[in-house]
């Protein structure tokens, strides 16, 4: 028997803790100069110090550390004035040193904060996401699992060891413990990744692609009872691969918690993972067997004391932080908060910022882009960047409309045309022949015509009846191939058949 | 006077991932009582205030530019491995799960 | 030609007087004369050493500058890597490993054009007094072949002793280099931490371990040290500054107006007579020649011993964690049903002997939840008091002194079963590891209960190594013309021609 959502947040109140870590995008590993491209062939990219070999010792990335920092500044952290590397020891082939290179007591950033705006139903609320803290640490090699099914770990027989990721700088993102969100718990750590992830896209550090694994999400989540202030048990889940998986993931957990607890068993502190089909956790490790990691500070590595004055220049050079830009689009082009959310939530903002910056209407470019052209991505199942449309593009089309040379319905097939990859709206144009039909007496034509084989028609468009006057411009069109002005023909249109034409 | 019992060596050692036969636990857990004495001695010093020293020199910030230096080839890397797979260095079957 | 000093080797070849060629095989003969007893190396590169001589003697025939170490023969410890060539440090887990880089040491000796005839026994893993934990059986004293040339550089030690190459590089983590320079009679420095790069150093204590050279002489010992020294940006605990010109010092012969400080925490009792004794009159010689004797009080050195007991352990525990059969190395136990984590603990256990795995353990423990404070947090304290005693102990001396080890070299076995009484043979060495600064130990005489050789410690400042030569330059200066030849000249004869 389910309990069900609003159950489980009528009698617990959720408690969070979110662990995002980042790839950076540098084009050096952490510690050593082997590349980082993506999709390289297996083992093309280590040397001694990646691979572990007898005697080989790291070496910080400046520009990692750069990075790092930037990333504290922009999330309000205070910037370590000393901070140290450290170890975490435990044994797993993929991580060829058997212990990781990480921070512990002294990490570089710590003490931010993130504020987050969620719709609720008694309208928006702000929500303040506290950071403990932000550390530098490096990625472990990959293994693919060879002879059990799904390519999964249980069941295989043996397993095939890739050290190109190996190295690759992570950043890892702490929060403090996140209570008071109640209800709106899933979409609060919702919002609060999908806010990391445009700081962090806006900082140029990361690639910050979820489906890719350049952005990983931990999502832990406990449950007490509401009105009490003892803590519950909480349990972490892994593989949390979009902004979606987080909303579900933690709703998913609620209502898990909430009915062991109902049944008065015990929550186990335990490592999930999130099952993308199912939207359910499935047991993994168990936490409380946690492996004892001895961290002690890293000897190879000497402390990171970065220069205050450097820091400032920092923090001077931080983007726009992107609720302010929000903020700033909002008001600059006069959209209500509805279409606001839909332009964030559809993830298509920057893109018509970048259409309006080429001198496109605000208004038409959103409807371009949340309209028409997000219709055809949903029909193919992308997202709506990853179609062959531009802003230069959409820009140019909405100038063709405003000088005329295109009407709306035209604008729609040069829009399919480009998408289709039939080249620029002007190759397009060209192509397929859409031309505005303007010559009145062109249209005259036309309708002098239609009105000839439709005499009934037209006749009772003359004793006034308006409304059949649409089944006579809709055959104009026809004649005209759709290329005429819709209004200018219905214009001529009853202007010719003695009615007014407003 | 210190000491660590055959089980407390055994977990260690599982932590250390060495499998030790049970001669060997038994002969240094009857050894690490006199070893635990002699370095506990560190803690007969007032060490109250002390800061502790990882480094011997005063170093800081060595860092390098960000810049990618040839790999060794595939071939280079796989050179000792115990058991290779197309390009990859195979492994027997791993019953943990990642981190 | 083999008893020769390096420095007079190099004269020679500068003059034509001998090929590279010639003294390579000389030195290849030696080896094979009398290896069989002294049991120095694990692996000899004939094919190798042969070419790089026969490569130097075309340059200098084609009239190339080269460096003045160009063409001399040097023994190096198995605990730097060396680029195709087997290196085991001293291990089973590592056995026919052929590293895929050289360490930068190599690097650097590679192009001063030295040719290095082949990989020397150590203890294994550098964990080690005697060079009796080598998993390859131990290396034997020249001086009485029953006994432990000391460790864990001892094949290093052994080699320059008995004639086998007149220069050889070790490592020195709690005096792995001073201690076999003392018990073999021969010259050992171990220079300031982040002086010599670390890069292809197999790790045993990152925060400890140092490369350095073993000479016959003190001038021999600076010309080698000289190659070894410099920044590496691969190390990112390397010094980056100017290094003090080692082989100036080395000439100097001079302390006049020099003030040599007593550590009083380091002889007396515990210190065999003979060697109490020769380091007295060493200091009775330095006094004569001009310097000022002073004593000095470091009193958290009593607690060393311990400090390095818990700080050496712990970090080797988590560096030896790679060797686990995954990507080079032993792998044992890979059959049907085998876990990679049974691989793992089955091949680290028939990898590993039995001192290693006793420091992982005890290393494991100290950092281990619960105990860090106590353990590991307190040693890393207790440094922090060693290196204030030394600050004001220089402040007092332009070097301080002691003797190298508290007795001369032991019989093989006779402190195996007892590690307690192993380790106490590095209370005099394991301070200068801990506050990283640099130390020598030179030829003092012999002890009289045993006729065995006697070392003499010099420490001096971080950065200050070039103190090292030239105190000791003075000293053995002095004591070669009381003795009317350098000490090894009087040690007894190997077999084969010397």
């Amino acid at each position: 028997m389910t309990i069900s959502y609003d159950e489980v947040v009528a009698k617990y109140d959720p408690v969070l803790g979110l662990e995002v870590h980042v790839e950076l995008n540098t084009h050096s590993k952490m510690f050593c100069s082997c590349s980082t491209i993506f999709g390289g062939e297996p083992n093309t990219q280590t040397c001694p110090v990646c691979l572990a070999l007898p005697g080989a010792l790291p070496v910080v990335n400046a520009t990692a550390i750069e990075s790092t920092i930037k990333i504290g500044l922009a999330l309000n952290c205070s910037i370590a004035p000393y901070s140290r590397f450290a170890r975490k020891n435990y044994f797993y082939p993929d991580m060829p040193k058997n212990f990781q290179i990480s921070q512990y007591d002294e990490p570089i950033c710590f003490d931010g904060f993130v504020d987050v705006e969620i719709d609720t139903d008694e309208g928006p609320r702000q929500f303040r996401i506290e950071i403990e803290r932000v550390h530098m640490e490096e990625d472990t090699g990959k293994s693919l699992h060879v002879g059990g099914a799904t390519g999964r770990i249980h069941g295989a027989d043996y397993s095939l060891l890739d050290y190109n990721r190996a190295g690759i700088p992570l950043v890892e993102i702490v929060t403090k413990i996140v209570p008071g969100t109640g209800k709106y718990a899933p979409e609060v750590a919702r919002a609060y990744v999908a806010e990391l992830r445009d700081i962090l896209r806006g900082l140029g550090v990361s690639d910050v692609k979820m489906e890719q694994g350049s952005l990983r999400c931990d999502a832990n989540v406990s449950l007490k009872p509401m009105g009490s202030e003892v803590l519950g048990t909480r349990s972490e889940t892994k593989n949390v691969n979009s902004l979606r998986s987080v909303e579900r993931a933690i709703r998913g957990e609620m209502i898990r918690h909430a009915e062991l607890l109902d049944a008065g068993k015990k929550v186990k502190q335990e490592t999930r993972h999130f099952q993308e089909d199912t939207g359910l956790t499935r047991s993994g490790r168990s936490k409380e067997q946690a492996e004892d990691y001895r961290y002690f500070p890293e000897p190879d590595l000497v402390p990171v004391a970065p220069d205050a004055a450097w820091i400032e220049e920092l923090r001077a050079a931080l983007p726009e932080r992107p609720s302010l830009r929000r903020k700033r689009l909002k008001e600059e082009w006069n959209v209500p908060d509805k279409e606001m959310s839909a332009m964030v939530n559809a993830d298509v903002l920057d893109i018509v910022e970048a259409t309006v910056l080429l001198g496109a209407d605000p208004t038409k470019a959103r409807t371009w882009w949340l309209g028409e052209i997000s219709r055809i991505a949903n029909d193919k199942d992308v997202a709506v960047t990853e179609l062959s449309i531009t802003p230069a593009d959409v820009a140019e089309i909405v100038a063709l409309v405003n000088k005329g040379e295109l009407t709306d319905k035209l604008a729609r097939q040069v829009v399919e045309g480009v998408i289709a990859g039939e080249g620029s709206p002007a190759a397009v144009v060209a192509k397929r022949g859409i031309k505005v039909v303007n010559d009145d007496g062109a249209l005259m034509a036309a309708i002098e015509k239609v009105c000839a084989d439709q005499p009934e028609t037209a006749q009772k468009v003359r004793d006034g009846h308006i409304p059949a006057a649409g089944a006579l411009i809709g055959a104009v069109m026809k004649e005209t191939k759709g290329q005429a002005d819709a209004a200018r023909v219905r214009e001529l249109l009853l202007g010719h058949l003695g009615q007014p034409t407003s | 006077m210190s000491s660590l019992s055959r089980d407390d060596v055994a977990k260690l050692a599982a932590l250390a991932r060495i499998e030790m036969s049970e001669e060997e636990l038994v002969s240094l857990a009857s050894q690490f009582g006199m070893i635990l004495d002699a370095v506990a001695r560190v803690q007969e010093v007032d060490l109250d205030g002390v800061a502790p020293t990882s480094h011997p020199q005063p170093i800081q910030n060595v860092f390098r530019e960000d810049v990618v230096h040839p790999s060794l080839t595939p071939a280079q890397a796989l050179s000792s491995a115990p058991a290779q797979e197309e390009q990859r260095f195979r492994v027997p079957q791993i019953l943990g799960e990642a981190e | 030609m083999i008893t020769q000093s390096a420095a007079a080797m190099s004269e020679a070849l500068s003059k034509s007087e001998v090929t590279s060629t010639e003294l390579t095989q000389a030195h290849l003969d030696r080896i094979a004369s009398v290896d069989s007893s002294v049991k120095a190396f694990l692996h000899v590169d004939a094919e190798g050493a042969l070419a790089q001589a026969a490569r130097i003697d075309a340059d200098r025939s084609a009239g190339k500058k080269l460096h003045p170490l160009a063409g001399i023969p040097l023994a190096l410890k198995d605990v730097l890597t060396q680029e195709g060539i087997p290196t085991t440090a001293g291990s089973k887990i590592l056995q026919g490993w052929k590293p895929q880089y050289d360490s930068t040491v190599v690097s650097k000796i590679k192009d001063a054009g030295i040719v290095i005839l082949g990989k020397t026994n150590m203890d294994e893993f550098a964990m080690g007094s005697s060079t009796e934990n080598s998993a390859y059986g131990p290396t034997f004293n020249p001086w009485d072949l029953s006994r432990t040339p000391g460790g864990s550089s001892g094949g290093s030690a052994a080699a320059v002793s008995a004639y086998e190459a007149p220069l050889a590089i070790g490592s020195d983590t709690g005096g792995s280099i001073r201690q076999p320079a003392a018990l073999t009679g021969i010259v050992g420095v171990r220079p300031t931490y982040g002086a010599v790069s670390r890069y292809g150093l197999i790790a045993y204590s990152s925060s400890l371990d140092q490369a350095g050279p073993f000479g016959r002489t003190v001038l021999d010992t600076a010309l080698l040290h000289d190659v070894m020294a410099g920044h590496d940006p691969k190390d990112a605990t390397s010094i980056n500054a100017d290094f003090p010109d080692v082989v100036a010092a080395a000439r100097k012969c001079d302390v006049k107006g020099m003030k040599i400080g007593v550590i009083k925490q380091l002889q007396g009792e515990g210190y065999q007579s003979g060697v109490q004794a020769r380091f007295d009159e060493s200091l009775q010689v330095l006094a004569s020649l001009g310097a000022q004797i002073v004593e000095v009080d470091c009193p958290s050195f009593e607690y060393a011993l311990a400090a390095y007991y818990l700080i050496a352990p712990s970090e080797c525990s988590s560096n030896l964690a790679r060797f686990d059969a995954m990507r080079y190395g032993l792998r044992v136990g890979d059959s049907d049903g085998a876990s990679a984590e049974s691989v793992m603990n089955a091949t680290r256990n028939a990898g590993f002997g039995h001192e290693v795995k006793r420091r992982i353990i005890l290393g494991t423990y100290a950092l281990s939840s619960g105990y860090y404070d106590a353990y590991y947090g307190s040693a890393q304290k207790i440094r922090t008091l060693i290196i204030q005693d030394y600050a004001k102990a220089f402040a007092q001396a332009d070097v301080l002194v002691s003797p190298t080890a508290p007795t001369t070299a032991f019989k093989i076995g006779e402190k195996s079963d007892d590690p307690i009484a192993m380790y106490l043979g590095d209370v005099a060495t394991i301070p200068v590891n801990l506050a990283g600064i640099c130390g020598m130990s030179l030829p003092a005489g012999l002890a009289d209960e045993d006729n065995l050789p006697v070392g003499f410690q010099i420490m001096a400042p971080a950065m200050q190594d070039a103190r090292l030569y030239q105190v000791g330059s003075a000293l053995e200066a002095a004591l070669v013309s009381q003795w009317g030849g350098h000490l090894i000249s009087k040690a007894p004869a190997l077999g084969g021609s010397k």
